[in-house]
């Protein structure tokens, strides 16, 4: 993983002592909220519900040991021993005190940590798939541009004012697990017609209130390009991009009020004289270098099959663990296993910071020093030995990670809520735990197979709901609260927003509602479809009526 | 208001006159966009130095052929947050090669001051308790940078490659 | 009542006489809105001295109860870590679960159609 140099060191820590002149100027008086607010969002920090909350930079997922272990001993030191890991791959503290934050970022900065741009008008956390690296298929490690990108855009002198934030993920293989569409640049590194390895770059994708898919406007950028082609796209935005209305300020609006032929067109007015004027092409060179730090580990020569994998796999519990928390590895002998942070009624995507040491721990004896956050919550250990994993798992259950439900209908993708958020119009985490429980059983669970549940507490869709298989939505009737629910969308290469199905329902009744669908799905189904393939094939009407069917009978 | 040019305080060459009023016997003027481009002949021929003030909605292209006889360009910010003035101050310097003083006026924060230098004002409109301390402070709290801007100040990547 | 964030550490505090409690149980309830206006108005003395941020009146029932859910959990803590927040420390026995009222016949059920 990328490695700090002198100048990143120096960059993180110059960081640390603005933010507590920053700081110290607003306890004075110095600075209004008004002034502050803006600065402290770009040090990750917010105001919430209940207290701060503060989102620590997980860059393109990627974490060492060694911040696990920080992370870990700050949740403990200046937080109440646990962390919140997000859908951009980040993690948040929810009750850090202002006084203490410059502290923290000295602490991160430590380990090569920041909070740096996590929040505010301006280019964010740079999300990759968790996989990358090891997932056999990749034509190239996308966190090698996420690297570039995320230096390019930090302490961007033109782009810290933009309308509205900004999100950018990039994607290596054929099968999106970044969910590059619904953001406001998301990259595909692909192949054209002569061979080279470049980039598609699309533009306009956003969740929220308009959800949008992306629009294509860079059909093949030359690497050396990149930089000069997303300076472009910022630049239009920075320019043209709406600040009259916060909801429709994000380049999402934009992009869909130009249409992408005229986008494109401005873009590549821009880029051809940023191009021209050559400061930010991207050297072979440069693009080595920063390579080089995302090299594989240097695997084992082992075989594919591992004896006391097969031999584990008589256990049941471990069966059914490895039959959805592993994914196939490039090299030989090497799996990709996901640790779900989904146990059935816990918080989605929650650690202690027991479980961080611990997981640390692991890292150094099966993991090669690495892990990896996704979007979903979940963590991942890229590069595992087949014949570790009995024992991997074994120390899992001692720690309570080892729910076997990676990318089933119990591994729910579900925001804070109102339990924490200030935003927020409806609690969401004990909607999702209920769910949790009813479909508790495995069995169960197996037989619906992959079915991706996306919860958010409120229009800003930090739950990603609008990408959700089934996704529901937290809405305050009158101050009560109420949940909506959609189908159909994904978040993946075939992305797509879900259709709202109709009015929403209350918290005692959602549960049912959506075991309704389900069981709809299971009587609908034909050959291996998943339930996001059935509602494509048979539309929102059956559905419907069968989740509403009771409430019609009640209401007449 | 105090106007800092330079890293030093200096004296306003302007005197900004606003739509109606009249132009002043003597002395340099700035205007708006929309007085410029209805006066221009006359500024230029009886009313140098001339300065066009910029709305942070107003882009500079449209003063691009003038560009050579524009002694400043100030960008307003009508509020910290809208950023588009970095933009159209990166546009004149890298795009038409302006060399003239470009002037940040409006509301803008001592912790913006670095970036602004960066994609080229050289001018600022301070608050009266504003010192050259507080200058000097919010251009040292950054030693690097990562991206090329407008100040043509090395970047990280170069210094990489300096090793 | 009146609610705010202290600066320093975030923590919710209620307004109670011209100063700020931690725990909702000692929050001031206003006899009437001229009174909850003049504490709103008094407060923005607190935000120019830095002790608090973003001050605002919300309702409460007659039992004492906030009308809003938003302002029950703000006051106990998050209703899924219960080991957390005031309701660790505080008395949060306004904020048990509602038990639902029985519905006068002809009032439509608790779904919405």
């Amino acid at each position: 993983m990328y490695r700090y140099d002198e100048f990143d060191a120096a960059m993180v820590r110059d960081r640390v002592a603005q933010f507590a002149y920053q700081v110290e100027r607003r306890l004075k008086g110095e600075l209004t909220e008004d002034e502050f607010k803006p600065l402290r969002l770009k040090n990750g920090l917010y105001l919430q519900l209940h207290s701060y909350m503060l989102r620590i930079a997980v860059p393109y997922g990627t974490l060492s040991a060694r911040q696990l272990r920080k992370l870990a001993f700050i949740a403990r030191k200046y937080d109440r021993g646990y962390g919140h890991f997000t859908t951009r791959q980040n993690l948040q503290l929810h009750w850090p005190k202002l006084v203490d934050v410059p502290e923290i970022l000295g602490h991160l900065a430590d380990v090569e940590m920041h909070c740096i741009q996590t929040s505010g008008n301006c280019v964010r956390n740079v999300t990759a798939d968790q996989f990358a690296g090891a997932v056999a298929g990749e034509l190239e490690d996308p966190r090698i541009l996420s690297e570039i990108v995320r230096q390019w855009s930090t302490f961007h002198p033109e782009f810290n004012y933009l309308p509205r934030k900004f999100k950018i993920a990039v994607s290596g293989t054929k099968e999106d697990r970044a969910a590059v569409k619904f953001h406001d640049i998301g990259i595909e590194i692909v192949k054209n017609d002569k061979g080279e390895t470049g980039y598609r770059v699309f533009a306009g994708g956003g969740m929220g209130r308009t959800p949008y898919v992306a629009l294509l406007i860079g059909q093949f950028v030359a690497k050396e390009d990149i930089l000069a082609y997303l300076e472009a796209i910022l630049r239009v935005y920075n320019e043209y991009g709406r600040r009259d209305n916060i909801h429709k300020a994000r380049i999402k609006i934009l992009a869909h009020h130009l249409g992408a032929d005229e986008l494109r067109r401005q873009v590549e007015v821009e880029f051809a004289e940023i191009k021209k004027a050559g400061t930010l092409q991207l050297p072979a060179e440069e693009l080595a270098r920063i390579a080089a730090y995302f090299a594989p580990p240097a695997f084992e020569a082992l075989s594919d099959s591992s004896p006391e994998f097969e031999a584990a796999l008589k256990e049941k519990d471990f069966a059914n663990w490895a039959k959805t928390n592993l994914t196939a590895h490039k090299a030989p002998g090497y799996t990709i296993a996901t640790i779900s942070l989904k146990n059935i009624g816990a918080t989605p995507g929650d650690i202690s910071s027991d479980q961080l040491d611990a997981v640390a721990q692991l890292m150094d004896d099966f993991g090669y020093d690495e892990i990896r956050v996704s979007h979903e919550q979940n963590l991942v250990l890229p590069h595992v030995r087949k014949k570790d994993l009995p024992k991997l798992f074994a120390r899992l259950k001692e720690l309570n990670l080892a729910s076997a439900n990676a990318g089933l209908i119990t591994d729910i993708i579900c925001c804070p809520g109102l339990d924490y958020c200030d935003l927020a119009n409806a609690r969401s985490i004990p909607i999702a735990q209920k769910i949790q429980e009813r479909f508790a059983d495995l069995e169960r669970q197996h037989d619906l197979g992959e079915l991706k549940i996306k919860m958010s507490g409120c229009i800003n869709a930090c739950g990603h709901h609008h990408a959700g298989h089934i996704g529901i939505l937290g809405v305050d009737k009158k101050g009560v609260e109420f949940y909506q629910i959609q189908i159909g969308g994904s978040g993946a290469e075939d992305a797509s927003v879900g259709e709202i199905m109709g009015p929403g329902f209350g918290k005692d009744e959602i549960v049912d509602a959506i075991e309704r669908l389900v069981d709809t799905y299971v009587k609908l189904r034909e050959g291996n479809e998943r339930l996001l393939d059935t509602y494509r094939r048979v539309g929102m009407t059956p559905f419907k009526n069968s989740v509403y069917r009771e409430q019609l009978h009640a209401a007449y | 208001m105090p106007l800092i040019k330079d890293g030093k305080f200096a004296p306003d060459r302007f005197v900004f006159v606003p739509e109606g009023a009249a132009f002043p016997e003597e002395g340099g003027v700035m205007v708006t966009l929309d007085r410029f481009q209805s006066e221009r002949d006359t500024l230029f021929a009886h009313h140098q130095p001339v300065a066009v003030r910029l709305a942070s909605n107003e882009n500079p292209d449209v003063l691009k052929n003038d560009l050579p006889r524009i002694a400043c360009v100030a960008i307003e910010f009508p509020v910290f947050r809208d950023g588009r003035g970095f933009s159209w101050a990166r546009m004149l310097r890298t795009r038409f090669g302006y060399k003239g003083e470009i002037r940040a006026v409006g509301h803008f924060l001592y912790d913006q001051l670095a970036f602004l230098v960066r994609v080229g004002f050289d001018a600022f409109d301070v608050r009266q308790d504003f010192t050259i301390e507080d200058f000097t402070r919010a251009m040292g709290e950054m030693h690097y940078v990562y991206q090329p801007s407008a100040d043509g100040v090395r970047t990280i990547r170069e210094l990489r490659a300096d090793k | 009542m009146l609610t705010a964030n202290r600066l320093r550490d975030g923590e919710v505090v209620y307004w109670r006489k011209g100063e700020w409690v931690e725990a909702y149980t000692d929050g001031e309830v206003f006899a009437d809105p001229p009174a909850a206006d003049a504490a709103l108005e008094a407060a923005k003395d607190f935000v120019k001295r830095n002790i608090v941020v973003a001050p605002y009146l919300f309702d409460v029932r007659e039992d004492g109860t906030p009308v809003k859910e938003r302002e029950i959990i703000r006051a106990a803590g998050p209703s899924v870590r219960r080991d957390t927040g005031k309701q660790t420390h505080h008395d949060v026995s306004f904020a048990a679960p509602q038990k639902p009222k029985p519905r006068a016949t002809g009032e439509a059920p608790d779904v919405s159609i």
